[in-house]
């Protein structure tokens, strides 16, 4: 452990959400340009949308239950973003509050045990495996190099970190893949060559998870 | 080039147009805004199994217009394009269970099919009967493991009428379920653009599509489609379109069928009675006979120009759940 904290706290988690939801805004365009090429177009917009509902029912939050928090998120998400995106989404932060329920710190194999429980919510929710071109393919590099992490005993800065780069390649490897799923997957082999919506969005997730981990 | 519609702010389009729908239809429709249905203004109608349909805004006048007596009970309007969230569809389900449980009309698009889902779940945890039918008649796209399925189109105006219609003679949920997978079974359609559409939200246009060219086998979100081609004559279209749809179920001769052209949203009816003609004569030349049709501007694609064309194999009693009364504010016959 060389930097950040050796466990994340709750003021760790609402500083995550708050950088992802600055991420989110930034990088809306950018966002609805990916997915007006392979998709709707609505990718930006729709999230922009529901992380400014989640930062409006985390303001004012009291007590330090991640998982509560984490879930209270998840809802916020559900029933705002629409889309895909929002069961998507919504279920990944539901099932990650379900993991982390009542626990007011995480180390690092906390993280990594919520963090998989969100991306097998994820893929029960939207039957992706590897390699469909969907957020997916961010998430489960992320989540085995966070794993990796853990085992090679980093502190929870640094694997999330290592976490956002392996998210970070996976989001890159999506763009010569052909979509299976989603809208994206009606365009067959015309959706090669463009970067993923979902997976750009889930980098800047764990990008955000790394930067606040690291500065709390 | 700039952005030109007739809006007050991008961000207020849906709630804008509710209100509209909620002033011009209050007499017999209510609309709530948090979160945003539109429910027929005597639900629920004890006794009669409920029936509700949503998706994102831009197709009006699905699935809002057809709110009413002998249709829908309810409809759940989501952002442009983009899904309705669950707490709507609970809240609308809700709404219409008169105590004969509620059928979901889902069109097969990942983020409606996920929303919807989850919709069931929670109104199943509230004790409420649901069941959900999920229209995929779209030929365009490949069904197979490889994509997210045939996307729901046309046929959806047509369940819900048919469904509409069974329910009001006081059918079970089990029957008017299994009602709309055989409507579903039995349409087939197929679409294609002359031009693409902007959402509000994106100000540019869904797809760059030149001058001299058309897009084959588009779904109803600007989603760019499978083949990209020099523009043709209607007949040549009809042909290409009425070619797939015939031969995927497919119809044969002796058949009866509904037709129904649809106009994009931004075709005018002038054009979609051309269309009708060429689909007539398609159709006459294999021996396949139109007995009712619909042409207009039903499921549409904010001011896209273009056309879709569905089919669904008659029987009597389709022919008859289809002519029953019918009052909402887009179809209105008999009542």
């Amino acid at each position: 452990m060389t930097d950040g904290s050796t466990t994340i706290d709750h003021a760790a988690i609402l500083d995550w959400m708050r950088r992802f939801a600055a991420e989110v805004e930034e990088h809306r365009e950018e966002l609805v340009r990916l997915d007006t090429a392979i998709g709707d177009g609505d990718h930006g917009t729709n999230l922009n949308r529901g992380m400014k509902k989640v930062l409006e029912k985390l303001d004012g939050t009291e007590g330090d239950d991640i998982g509560a928090t984490l879930k209270a998120v998840g809802m916020a998400l559900v029933s705002s973003v629409g889309g895909a995106a929002g069961p998507l989404y919504g279920t990944l932060f539901l099932q990650m509050g379900t993991a982390t329920a009542g626990r007011s710190t995480l180390d690092t194999a906390g993280w990594a045990d919520a963090l998989e429980a969100g991306v097998k919510g994820v893929q029960a929710r939207g039957k992706a495996e590897a390699g469909d071109k969907t957020m997916i393919d961010a998430l489960l590099p992320a989540l085995e190099a966070l794993r990796t992490a853990q085992a090679e005993g980093d502190g929870p800065a640094a694997a999330a970190s290592r976490s956002a780069d392996a998210a970070q390649e996976g989001m890159t490897a999506t763009i010569p893949l052909e979509a299976r799923r989603g809208r994206a997957s009606y365009l067959g082999p015309r959706s090669v060559g463009h970067q993923d919506p979902g997976a750009t969005s889930t980098h800047l997730l764990l990008r955000s998870a790394a930067e606040a981990f690291a500065s709390n | 080039m700039a952005m030109k519609k007739l809006i007050n702010a991008p961000d207020d389009v849906v709630r804008e147009a509710l209100e509209g729908i909620e002033l011009a239809y209050g007499d017999r429709l209510r609309v709530s805004y948090d979160p945003a249905i539109v429910v027929r203004g005597d639900a629920p109608v004890q006794g009669k199994v409920g029936i509700i349909s949503g998706g994102g805004s831009g197709h009006e006048p699905m699935h809002g217009g057809f709110v009413g007596p002998g249709m829908l009970d309810a409809a759940c309007p989501g952002e442009v394009f983009t899904s309705p969230t669950p707490d709507q569809m609970l809240e609308a389900t809700k709404a219409v269970n008169g105590g004969a449980g509620v059928l979901h009309i889902v069109k097969n698009y990942t983020g409606d099919v996920l929303n919807f889902e989850m919709a069931a779940d929670l109104a199943k945890g509230e004790g409420i009967e649901v069941e959900s039918v999920v229209t995929n008649d779209d030929v365009a796209v490949q069904d197979s493991l490889y994509t997210a399925g045939r996307r729901g189109v046309g046929i959806t105006v047509i369940a819900e009428k048919i469904c509409g219609a069974a329910a009001a003679e006081g059918r079970s949920l089990a029957e008017v379920a299994e009602l709309c997978r055989r409507v579903n079974g039995e349409g087939r359609s197929m679409g294609m653009a002359l031009t693409p559409c902007t959402t509000p939200g994106s100000g540019q246009p869904s797809f760059e599509l030149g001058d001299d060219e058309m897009e084959i086998g588009i779904g109803i979100h600007g989603e760019p489609g499978r083949y990209r081609e020099p523009l043709a004559p209607s007949a040549q279209v009809v042909d290409r379109l009425a070619s797939a749809v015939v031969e995927d179920l497919p119809y044969n001769s002796g058949d009866n069928v509904l037709a129904f052209v649809n106009g994009m949203g931004g075709t005018p009816l002038i054009e979609l009675f051309v269309v009708y003609r060429d689909l007539h004569h398609f159709l006459q030349e294999r021996g396949i006979t139109i007995t009712r049709r619909l042409v207009g501007n039903y499921i549409t694609s904010l001011e896209m120009a273009g056309t879709s064309i569905t089919l669904l194999r008659l029987d009597d009693e389709l022919t008859r759940l289809w002519d029953a009364p019918v009052d909402t504010p887009a179809l209105r016959w008999g009542a």
